[in-house]
This record gives C-alpha cells, sequence and structure tokens, in this order.
C-alpha cells in the first residue's frame, strides 16, 4: 500500500461528491457530531452500536457486518471514503475493521473532519438516502489483528508500538486525558514496548506527516522494520491510526493491531507490566 | 455541580474528588466560539488530547496532577496557548479568547 492508494485530500472529497460509487463514511469517537453536521452525502455508522457486538466484547460478525453495509447501502466494488473526528481516531479504526473484513477499496479522507471544519468546508444535515444492496463480506483477514496471548508472545521478540500519551505509557494516567480516568485495570505498558504516541504522525490539522517524517519518527523511536510489529493503545482505535500509519502508508509488511489494547492488558492475571517512562526488559 | 461552569458541560456521574479537571470555555470576539479544537500538551509539550469545543465554547480534561498546557485550534484564529496547573480533586477554570 502507498499514500495514493489509501489517502484522498478533502478536493479530492468535494470533486467526488455526487459520485454514486463513492460512499463517504463519518465515523467519530463522539457519535452525535454526525448529527450536527456532516460531509454531503455522508452516512453514519456509530462505532459503539454498529461496529460491536452488543453482548461480547468483540467486533460485529461477519454475517452482521454484511447486514449492516447491505442495509446502509453499500455495494462491494463501492470505494468507500472514512473520515472523523479526532484526527481520524475512530475513522483509521473502521478502515482496519473494512480491510480485516476484506473490503478492496477503502481510502481515509487525509485530516478528517477537523481539517475541513478547520478549512470552513460545507457541512449538511440532509440524510442521504441509498438503496440496500447485498454486501458479500469476507472472513477475517487475522493477519492484521493481534490478539493477547501473542501480544504477550511477542515481549522481546517484536516490535510493540504502544501509540498511547507519554502519560498513559508511564502509568500515570490510565485514560487519555478527555475522558474520566475511574479504570479497572493496572496502570503501566507492556514490558519491550516503545512509545511512540499516535499523535507524532499527525500534523495539527489532523493530516498525516510526509512519508520521510514518518520513517524518521519511528526510525528514532528504534521500530525494527525487520521485524513484525503489534500496535496497541487503550482500546484499539489509536492504534488503527498507527497501524494505518505503518502499513499503509508506509508500507511495513505484518503490521497488527492489538484491539484488546490496555483494556484487556492491564486487566490480565499474571502478565508483566512495566512502569515509567522506559519500555523496560523482558 | 459545584465548581463547574455555568452553563458548561455536565459533571453528572463523574466523580470529582479522584480527577484532576481542566475546562473552560473559548470566545472570539466576546463571542463563544462554536466550531474548534483544546488540545492538552503536556509538561513536555507533547500532545496529550484533543477535543471539539461544544456548541457554546466549552471543553474539558481530566488531566494528572501537575502543569498542562492548553492550546487552541479555531477556523480563522492563531493558536493560543495558556498553561495551567491541575490537581486531584479540583477543577482548574481557564477562559480563552483567541
Amino acid at each position: 500500500m502507498s499514500r495514493e492508494n489509501s489517502l484522498v485530500t478533502a478536493t479530492w472529497v468535494e470533486e467526488n461528491l455526487d459520485n454514486p460509487k463513492v460512499v463517504l463514511i463519518e465515523v467519530d469517537e463522539d457519535t452525535t457530531a454526525y448529527d450536527k453536521g456532516h460531509i454531503k452525502g455522508a452516512i453514519k455508522l456509530d462505532w459503539t452500536t454498529d461496529l460491536q457486538d452488543q453482548v461480547r466484547r468483540d467486533f460485529v460478525n461477519k454475517a452482521q457486518f454484511e447486514a449492516l453495509l447491505s442495509e446502509r447501502g453499500v455495494a462491494n466494488d463501492d470505494t468507500v471514503v472514512l473520515y472523523g473526528g479526532n484526527n481520524n481516531w475512530f475513522a483509521a479504526y473502521a478502515y482496519w475493521y473494512f480491510k480485516l473484513y476484506g473490503h478492496q477499496d477503502v481510502k481515509l479522507l487525509d485530516g478528517g473532519r477537523k481539517k475541513w471544519e478547520l478549512d470552513s468546508r460545507e457541512l449538511v444535515n440532509d440524510l442521504p438516502e441509498r438503496a440496500a444492496t447485498t454486501y458479500t463480506a469476507q472472513e477475517q483477514d487475522t493477519s492484521i489483528r493481534a490478539f493477547r496471548d501473542e501480544t504477550v508472545a511477542a515481549i522481546g521478540v517484536q516490535n510493540l508500538v504502544d501509540v498511547r500519551s507519554p502519560d498513559e505509557y508511564a502509568g500515570r494516567l490510565l485514560a487519555p486525558a478527555h475522558l474520566p480516568q475511574e479504570q479497572a485495570q493496572r496502570a503501566g505498558h507492556v514490558p519491550t514496548s516503545i512509545n511512540v504516541p499516535w499523535s507524532k504522525a499527525a500534523n495539527d490539522d489532523g493530516t498525516f506527516k510526509s512519508d520521510e517524517e514518518l520513517r524518521e519518527i519511528y526510525g528514532e523511536a528504534g521500530l525494527d522494520d525487520s521485524k513484525d510489529t503489534i500496535a496497541l493503545c487503550r482500546i484499539g482505535e489509536r492504534s488503527s491510526h498507527t497501524w494505518f500509519v505503518l502499513k499503509e502508508i508506509l508500507g511495513h509488511q505484518n503490521v497488527k493491531n492489538y484491539d484488546g489494547s490496555w483494556t484487556e492488558y492491564g486487566s490480565l492475571v499474571g502478565v508483566p507490566i512495566a512502569l515509567g517512562d522506559e519500555p523496560g526488559e523482558a | 455541580m459545584c465548581g463547574a461552569t455555568e452553563g458548561g458541560l455536565s459533571l453528572d456521574g463523574v466523580n470529582t474528588k479522584i480527577e484532576a479537571i481542566v475546562q473552560g470555555q473559548v470566545t472570539k470576539s466576546g463571542e463563544p466560539v462554536s466550531t474548534g479544537y483544546v488540545r492538552l500538551l503536556d509538561r513536555t509539550g507533547e500532545f496529550t488530547a484533543e477535543v471539539p469545543v461544544s456548541a457554546t465554547g466549552h471543553f474539558r480534561f481530566f488531566a494528572g496532577d501537575g502543569e498542562w498546557t492548553l492550546r487552541t485550534l479555531v477556523p480563522g484564529a492563531d493558536p493560543v496557548d495558556r498553561k495551567v496547573e491541575a490537581a486531584t480533586g479540583s477543577i482548574a477554570e481557564v477562559d480563552i479568547a483567541v
């Protein structure tokens, strides 16, 4: 993959607003953002209700994903363009999710909702109508999804990239600072994981930094590109942003996103945890 | 809620005794800003969190004890940085004019 295949600009989106084979989808951490105005023609996916099983902690299954996209009017051969707030955190998560279920042509709007707003581009309240489709998903591509046991096994072996803020990594905070801190799990990070906050990959307007800048950031942080990589954060959305950078923009092979992330790892009995600003020992 | 900004964001359901809250309102030419973002930077200047302002220009963070910097991103205005000291069990109010 490359930047050209996985990102589109706001100008490109404006030029394709009336293209019926381009489906704009807004996915926000704040699930009400869409309702306050969205890009013309965009549909909404709610990450809490549409993309998560409502009983178990897991994603919706293949049949549920097929039913969801069919009902929303997304076809297998559509170009799906995702965007959202918070520098595309949840849009990147949805991008990874679409890849997990094998959608071929999916892209992120560079800068997401924030750049669109900062550019004072048009947002509308009209709800689009899309005819239902018969969407067929693939089995989950677990080459891009890491689970807890392989994360534990990766300690001291693979690149573990913890993309939370430095204070969360060190154990001084348990959640990103726009959320209340009361949590059940222990604080800290997976031993030997390096801390490269997701935000280092983004410009202030939410767009991704240049390939050259990105290579320098991860190289200086000690990412060994001859090794496989697992990205993690708290619940797997910020690490989707970094997974996108490493896999889709920089073209690294064998990069997985650990969606269980710290809310799972920090609750496991008996696994090692490192505290403080250093990666710690295996 | 005692200590919350009048007309600001609700703190219902939040245990304020264990939180180091930083909150406030962003204004431009005396009027609340309805489109914009506020970032929270840690003591080294590293990005920690970002929120969109509410329709009334309000924002809130749950930080840790210590010094933080707030940075605004508002269409048509230069970013403004404001330092703030946060402490568990208290609410630091910061109003920012851009």
